[in-house]
């Protein structure tokens, strides 16, 4: 019996070197898991057909002596990622039957080390929510509590791995997509730069933000990870050229905390947990400072006119002609009405609509040039603060994961939950999500830190620490 | 907001809906336009330029590409002799 969740990347890539169990085994492990529970959870969506001669392949790398941390590593996809043949259908009954044409940059990358890819895995649709439930194919649920959402849009990911049936999984960000399922599950996620990890193949939300992430149970794991898919990839115009990528972080020991940010609306324990997360760090030697982020309170409304006005334009393109949901009608307008009214989903046709409103002759100014000029504020004043502090921290979310269904009729309600993931979409920093404790009913808490661009290297540095002093069986 | 709002939206997003869901989009929408609104409140000195934005161009390369024809035509939900079939436009 392999201990599958004590299992990290390198304890894993340790054993598969010396032969204390084969690719193959390791698989059969966690596909026994996924046998077993994925009915209930529906993390995955599909399990790839060829997925045995993968870890196949992987050990011939282990025999020729050319594998790489991540090769055999089991890796769970969201189903927005695309990987050549394979459905990819963002959730969506729209692309439900669409097969893509070509491997994301993320995924060359990962067939190039020899990863196995064991499936995809459910999300919000289109990547829109907070917890899942938004997805064609049924809701997520939660491994610590099946009566609560995982968090979303990536829950299906997170889930993979909070339930060992994947070792590591990628998910993406538009707004706290990977960081809030990490915080919902008690995983370690990392929204990169944007920039830094190729969006070449990733169907698009809101391509100002959108930023491929990866989910693990340890800091060290999202590290490798991270470290495996940075690079420069010239299918991807916003893929930052490796000389932006280059900058020298010294270890981090001053922690900025805008305080003033989450007096109200985020609930108690929570709060009590974060306190004491900060009061950890800084019996431990880290130097926390209270600041002040004017401009960043702003920052979910501005995130939702920006991200539907992206939303609006970018999903234009599936309209029933060349590939996915075809509607049978008789004039080309109404194929395009009928696929599209039929093919997308309640939250898809909300933002559509909303997109479409602030971008509408007349609101265009009051909305979206005024979201585009406080982003631009945003983004400066953390920046800015950047120069007198390392990071800065929250919680990752305000709340703990609420009951399944508990928001889906109130769409202000389930915005709410990525208050604090917004800045760093916005501003374009990494940020790293980090389990903290858990509830007394076994919940699990989390706390957020964001870097200056590119400083993942801070982030990592800070999450090893938390790691250390954060006992994880802490009550708060 | 109005109905005769949300169905000009649609229209502009080729969007077909039924009566109900207009009702209960109109409410939606609502309800999120009230808490974005706070933007309009916000005082934005306007002189922050933001991110240095720059298009990313290159020469068109003739290069071999991975992309499998077949995969795309198998995909067509309409198709004659290879190619795409739409409805008449004109």
């Amino acid at each position: 019996m392999i201990d599958l969740e004590n299992l990290t990347i390198e304890d894993t890539h340790e054993k598969l070197k010396s032969g204390a169990y084969a690719c193959r085994e390791l698989l059969e492990a966690y596909l026994e898991n996924i046998e077993r529970k994925n009915k209930d959870l529906n993390a995955y969506l599909e399990i790839y057909e060829g997925v045995r001669e993968q870890a196949e392949a992987a050990q011939k790398e282990f025999e020729n002596g050319s594998a790489t941390l991540l090769t055999g590593i089991p890796f769970a996809i969201k189903d927005n990622i695309l990987v050549q043949g394979e459905i990819a259908s963002a959730g969506s009954k729209i692309l439900g039957n669409y097969r893509a044409s070509y491997d994301a940059g993320v995924i060359k990358k990962l067939k190039k080390e020899k990863a196995i890819l064991v499936g995809r895995t459910n999300m919000d649709e289109f990547a829109m929510g907070s917890s899942t439930e938004t997805s064609y194919y049924g809701v997520t649920k939660n491994p610590h509590d099946p009566s609560r959402v995982p968090g979303g849009s990536s829950g299906g990911s997170a889930v993979a791995v909070a339930a060992d049936m994947a070792l590591a999984a990628l998910g993406t960000e538009t707004c706290g997509s990977v960081r809030q399922p990490s915080a919902f599950c008690g995983l370690t996620g990392l929204k990169p730069t944007y920039g830094a990890l190729s969006r070449h193949g990733i169907i698009a939300m809101g391509n100002s933000l959108d930023q491929v992430s990866p989910f693990g149970k340890t800091v060290r794991d999202v590290e490798i990870i991270f470290e495996a898919l940075s690079f420069h990839d010239p299918e991807d115009a916003t893929s930052a050229p490796a000389e932006i990528r280059r900058i020298k972080a010294s270890p981090p020991k001053k922690i900025g905390v805008p305080w003033h940010l989450f007096e109200r609306g985020v609930e108690e324990p929570i709060l009590a947990n974060f306190k004491n997360s900060m009061k950890q760090l800084e019996d431990s030697g880290y130097k926390i400072l209270d600041i002040e982020l004017p401009f960043s309170k702003y920052s979910l409304a501005t995130y939702y006119i920006i991200m539907p006005a992206e939303v609006s334009t970018n999903l234009s393109r599936f309209d029933g002609i060349r590939f996915g949901y075809s509607a049978e009608a008789e004039t080309l307008e109404e194929v395009y009405r009928h696929s599209r009214g039929e093919g997308f989903g309640r939250e898809a046709r909300r933002r559509i609509l909303l997109g479409t409103y602030v971008l509408s002759h007349g609101y265009y100014d009051a909305y979206y040039n005024r979201a585009v000029a406080l982003r631009a504020e945003i983004r400066e004043e953390i920046l800015r603060t950047f120069a007198e502090v390392d990071l800065i921290a929250t919680p990752t979310t305000p709340t703990l994961p609420f009951k399944l269904g508990e928001k889906l009729d109130d769409p202000v309600a389930m915005y709410l939950s990525d208050i604090f993931s917004a800045p760093a979409n916005l501003s374009g920093v990494p940020s790293l999500a980090l389990p903290s404790g858990k509830t007394k009913e076994g919940l699990p808490l989390s706390a957020q830190f964001m870097a200056p661009p590119f400083a993942e290297s801070s982030l990592f540095a800070v999450g090893q620490d938390f790691e250390k002093i954060i006992s994880y069986h802490e009550i708060s | 907001m109005e109905i005769k709002d949300i169905e000009s939206l649609a229209e502009l997003a080729r969007l077909r809906l039924s009566e109900a869901e207009k009702k209960s989009l109109q409410k939606d929408l609502e309800s999120i336009l009230n808490y974005i609104e706070e933007v309009k409140s916000a005082q934005v000195p306007g002189q922050t330029e933001g991110e240095k934005l720059y298009n990313i161009w290159r020469e068109d390369q003739a290069l071999p590409r991975e992309y499998s024809l077949d995969l795309i035509t198998s995909q067509f939900p309409h198709k004659e002799k290879g190619f795409l079939k739409v409805k008449k436009i004109l």
